[in-house]
């Protein structure tokens, strides 16, 4: 009984120590030593680290046990055991209900929903019982310690519920954060960053980097900062901004665009709410054009808020329209993928357009 | 003779005339020129949840236990046709197979009309040939072309065909219960004497979204009947890892069920008949039909991760619906294993000549994509490239 008594003290001093915030973390690069793994490895080794350092974190959703339908969560309940890395029913309203209810007693719920297509029926949960909890609460209360990890976007041949980007529906509600990796060593660190975040993120993980992305990533515990955007790329003549696996596509425009004489600027947002304002509007001051990539459709998808919020700080300086290349006002196609994608030309095109203004 | 049996037959899968048929029937079948009654039993008691089951003794005739063996061979060579053609890129997406499944879908089909209404969710293919889609449309929508049922545009998980009632064709899981409740909300102003069923799986039996149909349509006594398909996998899980309790005829509650075997066409055309009758008068029921699926959950499963091969060959030799069908129609000596299989060579020969067929058919226009998103007329721009030279107004 004193045995019990004293272990579970010494797991509550262990996991507040391991316990850190998402602001004290390195802010400069992770060092670039490391083996190349692709983007599910990545998370794997995420969700490994993140539930070794905590004893309260927990995994779960459907088809998790046995690696998951993206293999991200392999190994993870061979070594954790089941009371820790769980299936659940098929029930994504439930999923998130109850991993909030956990993240409130102080624990760190690692929620999956299998496709992002399948999280509307948990919509009510996050935005009404999630996001808003610490301030109707009157900070008595908080579900600080949820993250919902779930994938997103187009495959290339997901249809119409296996591609979508509900990533605007999201941003929309403030008392969460939605974080979007670009590549496995980004994946990683903002994962691990989400997780010991004290407050609800939606962490969307772009499913056709699962396999395709390779990358060298660190084997050590690092995290990443959320609302900070990186910029990737340096330029002078246009500033373009993305995210998740868009960002891929983005770097082709800008490769093929300075064959052309162009040169463009490209940040990687990463926390999409709350947004990195000083980053954009530094990098649109010193260019005066701004172009937005996503694959949700244009209206109403997040293109829209950065667009808004850059004509209100920067209207002077801006010398062209601020374009977005987004995906079209339809339901995700089935055979017209490629139609529908905001594809390098696309993009290419309305570089030089903007350029040319 | 079978090769002008098998023209005439061409595509359409229920044409209730089996004329073609009697030849091969015993002398006793062509007494007063009416079909015999058969008595079979089906394989075993139906149980009943807060009801009485219907008897085990079903009625039935030689032609109706001929068409049942075409028409679920036709649906076994459809789904394995389906198979190599997804493994070939014909077919691209998500395909969900049914094979193992066919005697509910022609269980159900044989005790309803076309005007019951029937919702389902993505494991479709073969309800729709059931309901009277076409082979060439089936095989044309998989691929993704002009001449599939939806125009291309749906693909394997949204088949629909509005004369005969079938509203398809769901993705999200559990997301067509409420809908199936709504369409037996509609049929009961309509008081046209039909029903609705609502076919979901076992792992959608733990949506919430089903209980609160369930308890609208109990309320109000709407004319729907919930089927459970329980194949006893959630994709990966199995029923008892997901459900506290898996006999998912009794989870209505106030609501009464039937378990029913689902591998047996006769069993399921009693239990379909019978709940109709029910639900006409008294509201919704619940029948739980014990299935099994030889494919994984989709293509992009092997289904073996999760349950042993042996179990797969196990029902297979024990509980397969067409074997069923095959030994009762040769032991009531109406026709003879070496005519049966005659048919399955005909069936076969269907199935690639619409593949063929079905081939032939062109992808969509590329317009397409901007058609139907809403009612035609209300105009609503999409943009090119460049946001600036190409404007449509929507069709």
């Amino acid at each position: 009984m004193a045995t019990t008594m004293a272990l579970r003290s010494f797991g509550r001093r262990t996991s507040i120590a391991a316990r850190g915030f998402s602001s004290s973390c390195e802010t400069e690069k992770a060092a670039k030593d490391g083996k190349p793994i692709n983007l599910f490895s990545a998370i794997n080794q995420a969700l490994h680290i993140a539930l070794d350092t905590d004893p309260r974190a927990y995994v779960f959703g459907e088809d998790v046990r046995f690696g998951g339908v993206f293999r991200c969560t392999t190994g993870l309940a061979d070594r954790f055991g089941r009371s820790r890395v769980f299936n659940t029913p098929l029930c994504e309203q439930g999923i998130v209900g109850f991993a909030i209810g956990l993240a409130a007693m102080g624990n760190r719920a690692i929620a999956e929903i299998q496709f992002a297509d399948y999280i509307y029926p948990a919509f009510d949960q996050i935005v009404n019982e999630a996001a808003k909890f610490r301030y109707r609460s009157g900070n008595e209360f908080n579900c600080g310690g949820l993250t919902i990890r779930t994938p997103y976007g187009a495959v290339g041949h997901g249809g119409h519920y296996h591609s979508q980007s509900p990533e605007s529906f999201f941003c929309h509600v403030p008392g969460l954060k939605v974080v979007i990796p670009r590549s496995p060593q980004q994946a990683k660190g903002l994962l691990l960053s989400c997780i010991r975040d004290p407050n609800p993120s939606i962490f969307f993980e772009p499913k056709w980097l699962y396999r395709l992305a390779v990358e060298e990533v660190p084997e050590h515990d690092y995290m990443l900062p959320l609302s900070e955007a990186e910029v990737i790329r340096q330029g002078s003549d246009i500033t373009l901004v993305g995210w998740g696996a868009q960002l891929s596509v983005l770097e082709q425009a800008c490769v093929e665009a300075a064959k052309e004489g162009i040169s463009c600027e490209l940040i990687d947002l990463r926390t999409l709410i709350p947004w990195d304002k000083e980053t954009v509007e530094a990098s649109v001051r010193k260019t005066g054009k701004l172009l937005i990539s996503h694959e949700a459709p244009v209206t109403g998808g997040f293109g829209a808020e950065i667009s808004a919020s850059i004509a209100e700080s920067c209207f002077l300086r801006l010398e062209a329209p601020v374009a977005r290349i987004c995906g079209l006002d339809t339901p995700f196609p089935l055979v017209y993928e490629q139609f529908y994608m905001p594809t390098k030309n696309k993009i290419l095109d309305a570089i030089k357009a903007t350029v040319n203004y | 003779m079978a090769a002008a049996a098998a023209r005439r037959v061409s595509c359409s899968l229920l044409r209730r005339d089996h004329r073609h048929l009697l030849p091969l029937l015993r002398p006793f079948a062509s007494s007063a020129g009416g079909q015999p009654q058969l008595t079979v039993e089906t394989s075993v008691p139906f149980t009943g949840h807060k009801i009485d089951p219907p008897s085990r003794s079903v009625d039935t005739n030689p032609s109706e236990l001929l068409s049942f063996f075409r028409e679920m061979s036709l649906m076994r060579r459809m789904e394995i046709a389906a198979d190599s053609l997804y493994k070939s890129k014909l077919i691209r997406g998500f395909c969900h197979l049914y094979d193992g499944q066919e005697a509910v879908a022609i269980g159900l089909e044989a005790s309803i009309t076309k005007k019951d209404a029937i919702i389902t969710a993505y494991r479709d293919h073969c309800i729709y040939l059931a309901r009277g889609g076409s082979l060439v449309e089936s095989f044309a929508e998989l691929m993704g072309r002009r001449a599939g049922c939806s125009k291309g545009k749906g693909g394997s998980m949204h088949f629909y065909k509005k004369e005969s009632g079938f509203f398809g064709g769901h993705g999200i899981v559990g997301a067509q219960v409420p809908l199936g409740c709504g369409l037996a909300f509609a049929q009961r102003y309509l008081k046209e004497g039909t029903v609705t069923f609502a076919l979901y799986g076992d792992g959608a039996a733990n949506q919430g979204q089903l209980f609160e149909a369930l308890n609208i349509s109990a309320l109000w006594d709407l004319p729907v009947i919930l089927v459970c398909e329980n194949n006893h996998y959630g994709m990966g899980t199995a029923e008892w890892r997901a459900a506290k309790s898996p006999a998912y005829y009794k989870r209505g509650d106030y609501v009464p069920g039937l378990k029913v075997d689902g591998m047996d066409v006769l069993a399921v055309k009693q239990a379909c008949k019978f709940a109709k009758e029910y639900a006409l008068q008294n509201g919704p029921i619940i029948l739980e039909m014990d299935t099994y699926r030889y494919h994984g959950h989709s293509m992009s499963d092997p289904g073996s991760t999760y349950r042993t091969r042996d179990e797969i060959t196990g029902v297979r030799q024990e509980r397969d619906p067409i074997e069923r069908v095959r030994k009762l129609i040769v032991s009531y000596e109406l026709a003879t294993a070496s005519e049966l299989k005659d048919f399955e060579k005909e069936v076969r020969k269907e199935v690639d000549e619409a593949i063929a067929q079905a081939k032939e058919s062109p992808m969509p226009d590329p317009s397409e994509l901007f058609t139907n998103v809403y009612v035609k007329g209300f105009g609503v721009e999409a943009f090119g490239a460049d946001r600036k030279e190409v404007k449509a107004v929507l069709p």
